[in-house]
């Protein structure tokens, strides 16, 4: 039986940006065997030389043209912002370097 | 203990490189939306739904972007995939919109070519070959605004601020595969590999490249080996080397600490750094408690990339000269010393001074003016050469003003002058500013006879076959002509004059 | 009024008998007696239909030529993006967000005049099967109040359901649509995949999402159909054919000669007695109407939910990662000195519910590296076999079926602390979305152990939607001369109700 531990599920938790808590990390690992088990059937089948199909439609080079359209309104854009300032988005500290 | 000197080091260890350069391309809307690119638009005025991220807003590829991407391939001698296909690199990151970034991942749409470049050695000019693993296509990031703390920087702010007009512009990602045996050259290959790259996208004509303004980016990875070792050491990623003399530097910089913590039996620390242009050196970036995981999978919301091998013929049948052979080429055309072509490229001004020769001006004379006069003046104002008023048309006019004798090489300066002042054409600056050679023997030879009475003493010199005294009665001549005389033809008559040969 | 079908309202629209401000008020008003009982709505927008409604009334009294639905009105799935109306997708994390934009379908809608009466609710980010995943409290199903209306479009369902709205539209990413549809006794029909554009619907899972319609009547569904359907450059993967003759399709109604295809792995074991016999009668009136019942085989069928429960889930972590509190929605937790890192984790623990955690936990478990090979590459190889078995079985049938679901609505709550036995509900739906095909659910009578709706499934190759009409529609008549009276009509009356 699979299972993932307390830790593993955390670990997940902080991948995903999601704040468990203590309780919420216990249950969802203790539903993760069953649910892992269930999903675990894909491996039951022979998939050898079977290609993945990631997509359900054959479609391919679909592409627009390099033509601008009107952009939002910057109150559109920043209609929905928590806090703004100066027709930007305010954010709290950012702790991490970009990329 | 001391820092190893880069003699010490490179005495010792050999170092590695990998070059991951970012070009933002010039098309006119974003990559996968319909926003524009202008650089410098207020904040928060070129997003949309999609390059927000909007619940609900789906990307559509811009076929400009591939195009130009296939072209950036062919210049670097890639093969183009007949199938790619966007990925999506999951991390969050508050400057990108979706927390994740559209890119391509194990199927890029150009692989496997190669740069030659070549570099001045203590024993002539050298050529390296810089292999190239990959080009892909991703977006670019929002910018954020750091505010509060002491520096404005992202350490010790109160708070951020987002503008996401960068949000989803169409970026390149070349990678180059390592680059070994390099040695003690290291920092100076690299610095002409992203120089070389650079003029062949300028050349493609698919991206601004200004290094300053971010268009153009590269991170350079460094690692040491022993000399003679086939193991490879640990290697730093360096980011945010924003300019061709930072690359030089960030290398060579890399280069002594790395040797400085492995010599004193440290370890290298695989990381990423980042390049200070103030001091020079590098910067630990923030360590994260664990590698970061970015679950790539296919964008289920874009389809593969096919490009039809009659269309990548078509584009690479389009592709301008390599910059190297044109360089080669146009040395050889214009009979230009070593010296002083390495000088245009240095200036950025081979472009230029080509479009002026185009205009029927002499090699050498354009080049002159370029190299010279007007470099000196954009360096007076700040302002790149492209940015002054004055165009390879002006200049290839001034030239035949003065093959024809209708200016003196001074008189040219100030037609120069009034041109970048924004006074009109070399012509109209002439009207203008009343400038003409002052061609009448009978108003010069009056000078003359003006100024050899009121210098009697040292026109008696000249006489006496002193000529070096010449000089300074020729100089009082042009200044009572008000500089309008040709130097030479005042010269002839004042010898004359004197009774001398 | 509101009991007729949609085309039975546009005919009076047509001829002047009423207007659509009329009809609009009128189901407005309904809405206003029951939905404190079914809970369909989570938001209702009277002043914007009541003047969409007037806008369709001045335009056909200028004689403009308008759509056949024009004036008609509709409810919403809240997952479709409408601007300036509140658009939650079922979720806390989105609450009080206004959009900027239209979605392609609200485009659509608007432009053909249909009247969008408010936004129905949902399982939070369509990830449920039953409505009771929505942040704002469950749906409940019109034909009992204690049961679910199934989901994940559960609100869409029950609004056509109990005639506070003559169609609806809804999400199918697993059997959204058709399996809300037969636990309410409408028709749902989940289009094939790329054929109505996902611009501006709330993503689930990208490759398995697609909206489409809900009606009480076969013909009712094909009008709304032909309206939301159709190319959009804004969707890479929309497909750029003509759409299906759908409407043509549900007014023939025939399957004579038709050759029809039972999925042997969809039924018998695991579905309730009442269901399947439902289930065979209908075949037996399919075959008394001319149809040749044959039997094919879909292996691989199997395997189609773990591998959906790898695909969506992978897919929604990815998402869902823009719900971060940055730009839009929720934000908590933003207290002196807190990092945005912070902010985000505390803000996507508050606003997701427990089921899109788990999905998103699953998902990024599936992706990770070290894993996706076992878990979403397999599952995208599973998918590959899926795919052929229709290939398969297309060849051998030119519409295949099943019940839609294995069961008849159920309690509410009954299934809410065992995610596998929900999961279980959508193993009949779920192999079309897996293929990108098409398939609809239509009522196929009441169950005789608990006098609920049965639901029949019929599915069709990609971008031939017009088989499932074809096919519908004759059993939809056949199964009306038998019962005297559409469905609904033995659906209890509900309390407060005109
Ligand atoms: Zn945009």
């Amino acid at each position: 039986m699979s299972s993932l531990s307390r830790d593993d599920v955390a670990k997940l938790a902080g991948l995903a940006r999601i704040e468990m808590t203590e309780a919420e990390l216990v249950e969802l690992s203790s539903q993760f065997g069953m649910i892992l088990d269930a999903v675990a059937r894909v491996q039951e089948m022979d998939l050898s030389g079977v290609k993945a199909t990631s997509h359900p439609q054959p479609l391919e080079n679909i592409a627009r043209p390099d033509v601008v359209q009107p952009s939002l309104s910057p109150e559109d854009a920043l209609s929905g912002a928590p806090a703004q300032e100066e027709s930007r988005f305010r954010v709290p500290q950012i702790l991490g370097e970009a990329e | 203990m001391a820092l190893p000197t880069y003699d010490e080091v490179v005495a010792k260890w050999d170092p590695v490189l990998g070059l991951e350069v970012h070009v933002e391309l010039n098309t006119n809307s974003k990559m996968f939306c319909s926003c524009a690119t202008e650089f410098g638009a207020a904040p928060n005025t070129q997003t949309c739904p999609v390059c927000l991220a909007l619940p609900g807003a789906l990307p559509v590829v811009n076929e400009k972007a591939i195009e130009s991407t296939i072209l950036i391939g062919l210049a670097l001698n890639c093969k183009i995939a007949p199938y790619s296909r966007f990925a999506r690199k999951n991390y969050f990151y508050p400057d990108m919109p979706k927390n994740f970034q559209i890119s391509q991942y194990d199927e890029p749409i150009c692989f496997d070519g190669y740069v030659d470049v070549e570099i001045e050695t203590e024993e002539g000019p050298k050529q390296f070959r810089i292999e190239i693993e990959r080009v892909h296509m991703e977006e670019d990031t929002g910018k954020s605004l750091h505010v509060g703390g002491a520096t404005g920087r992202i350490h010790g702010a109160d708070y951020s601020l987002l503008d996401y007009n960068r949000a989803g512009i169409p970026l390149v990602e070349i990678v180059t595969k390592i680059v070994p045996g390099t040695g003690k050259y290291a920092p100076e290959v690299a610095k002409a590999y992203v120089a070389e790259l650079r003029d062949i996208l300028r050349g493609l004509k698919v991206s601004d490249v200004k290094m300053e303004q971010g268009s153009l980016r590269c991170d350079a990875n460094v690692s040491l080996k022993p000399i003679g070792s086939d193991v490879l050491g640990t290697r730093s990623e360096t980011k945010n080397v924003n300019s061709l003399r930072s690359v030089e530097r960030a290398i060579r910089g890399e280069m002594i600490r790395h040797a400085e913590l492995l010599n004193d039996g440290k370890k290298v620390k695989q990381e990423t750094r980042h390049f200070q242009e103030d001091t020079g050196l590098t910067r630990s970036g923030r360590s994260k408690e664990q590698a970061e995981d970015y679950r790539y999978f296919p964008d289920p919301d874009l389809v593969p990339v096919t490009p039809a091998a009659a269309w990548i013929e078509e584009l690479r049948a389009t592709l301008p000269e390599r910059p190297s052979l044109r360089r080669k080429r146009l040395k050889e055309e214009w009979s230009v010393p070593d010296k002083e072509m390495a000088a245009m490229i240095n200036a950025d001004v081979l472009d230029i001074v080509e479009a002026t020769v185009l205009l029927g001006a002499d090699p050498t004379k354009a080049r002159t003016w370029w190299l010279g006069e007007i470099s000196r003046i954009a360096n007076e104002k700040e302002l790149p050469i492209a940015e002054l008023s004055i165009t390879p048309a002006h200049v290839a006019e001034l030239v035949e003003l003065v093959a024809k004798g209708e200016l003196t090489d001074k008189l040219a300066r100030q037609v120069v002058e009034g041109v970048v002042a924004g006074e009109g054409t070399p012509s109209e600056v002439v009207a203008k500013r009343g400038i003409k050679v002052v061609n009448d023997d009978g108003a010069l030879m009056a000078a003359i006879e003006k100024v050899c009475a009121e210098q009697a003493e040292t026109a008696e010199k000249v006489r006496g076959g002193h000529l070096p005294a010449a000089g300074a009665l020729i100089g009082a001549v042009m200044k009572e002509t008000k500089g309008q005389a040709d130097a030479a033809r005042v010269r002839e008559l004042l010898l004359g004059h004197l009774g001398v040969n | 009024m509101i009991n007729k079908t949609a085309a039975e309202m546009a005919d009076s629209l047509a001829k002047g008998e009423t207007s659509s401000v009329e009809l609009t008020q009128a189901h407005l008003d309904r809405v206003a007696a029951v939905d404190g009982q079914v809970k369909a709505f989570l938001h209702v927008d009277s002043e914007g239909a009541l003047a969409q409604a007037k806008e369709v009334d001045a335009r056909r009294a200028k004689g403009e030529k308008l759509s056949p639905i024009a004036g008609i009105p509709l409810a919403l799935k809240d997952v479709l993006a409408q601007k300036g109306v509140p658009t939650t997708a079922g979720s806390k994390i989105l609450q009080g967000w206004l959009p900027p934009y239209d979605s392609t379908v609200v485009s659509k809608l608007k432009s053909a005049g249909v009247v969008i009466m408010g936004k129905t609710n949902m399982d939070e980010f369509a990830m449920g099967s039953s409505t009771e995943n929505s942040g704002y409290g469950p749906t409940f199903n019109p034909w009992d109040l204690t049961r679910t209306p199934g989901g994940s479009s559960g609100g869409s369902a029950a609004a056509v359901a109990s005639f506070e709205s003559p169609l609806a539209i809804g999400s199918d990413t697993g059997g959204s649509i058709r399996q809300p549809a037969a636990l309410t006794g409408i028709v749902g029909v989940r289009p094939t995949y790329g054929a109505v554009s996902r611009f501006g619907l709330i993503a689930y899972s990208s490759s398995l999402d697609q909206a489409g319609p809900f009606g009480r009547t076969v013909l009712d569904t094909a009008l709304l159909h032909e309206v939301m359907a159709g190319h959009d450059p804004k969707d890479a993967t929309s497909i750029n054919a003509p759409v299906p003759a759908v409407v043509a399709a549900a007014k023939s109604g025939d399957v004579k000669g038709m050759k029809i295809g039972v999925i042997k792995q969809l039924q018998g074991e695991g579905y309730q007695k009442g269901v399947q016999t439902r289930f065979d009668e209908s075949l037996q009136v399919l075959a008394d109407l001319g149809a040749e019942i044959v039997e094919v085989d879909c292996p691989s069928f199997e395997y189609a939910l773990a591998a959906y429960y790898l695909i969506a889930p992978s897919e929604c972590s990815s998402n869902l990662a823009r719900f971060d509190a940055m730009r839009y929605g929720l934000r908590t937790g933003d207290v002196d000195g807190a990092s945005a890192e912070a902010v985000m984790s505390a803000t996507r623990n508050a606003g997701f519910g427990r089921e899109v955690k788990r999905r998103i936990i699953l998902g990024t478990y599936a992706l990770s590296s070290g894993y996706y090979d076992a878990y979403y590459g397999s599952a995208q190889k599973i998918r590959t076999l899926i795919i052929q078995d229709y290939a398969k079985a297309f060849a051998q049938a030119e519409v295949l079926v099943s019940p839609t679901a294995p069961t008849t609505a159920y309690k509410i709550g009954e299934k809410v602390d065992d995610p596998m036995a929900m999961y279980l509900g959508d193993v009949a739906t779920i192999p079309v979305n897996l293929a990108g095909i098409c398939g609809m659910s239509l009522p196929a009578g009441l169950a005789d152990e608990d006098n609920l709706p049965v639901g029949f499934q019929i599915m069709a190759p990609a971008m031939q939607d017009q088989r499932l009409y074809q096919a519908g529609a004759a059993l939809e008549a056949a199964l009306l001369s038998k019962w005297g009276a559409p469905i609904l009509t033995k659906a209890p009356e509900l309390k407060g109700a005109k």
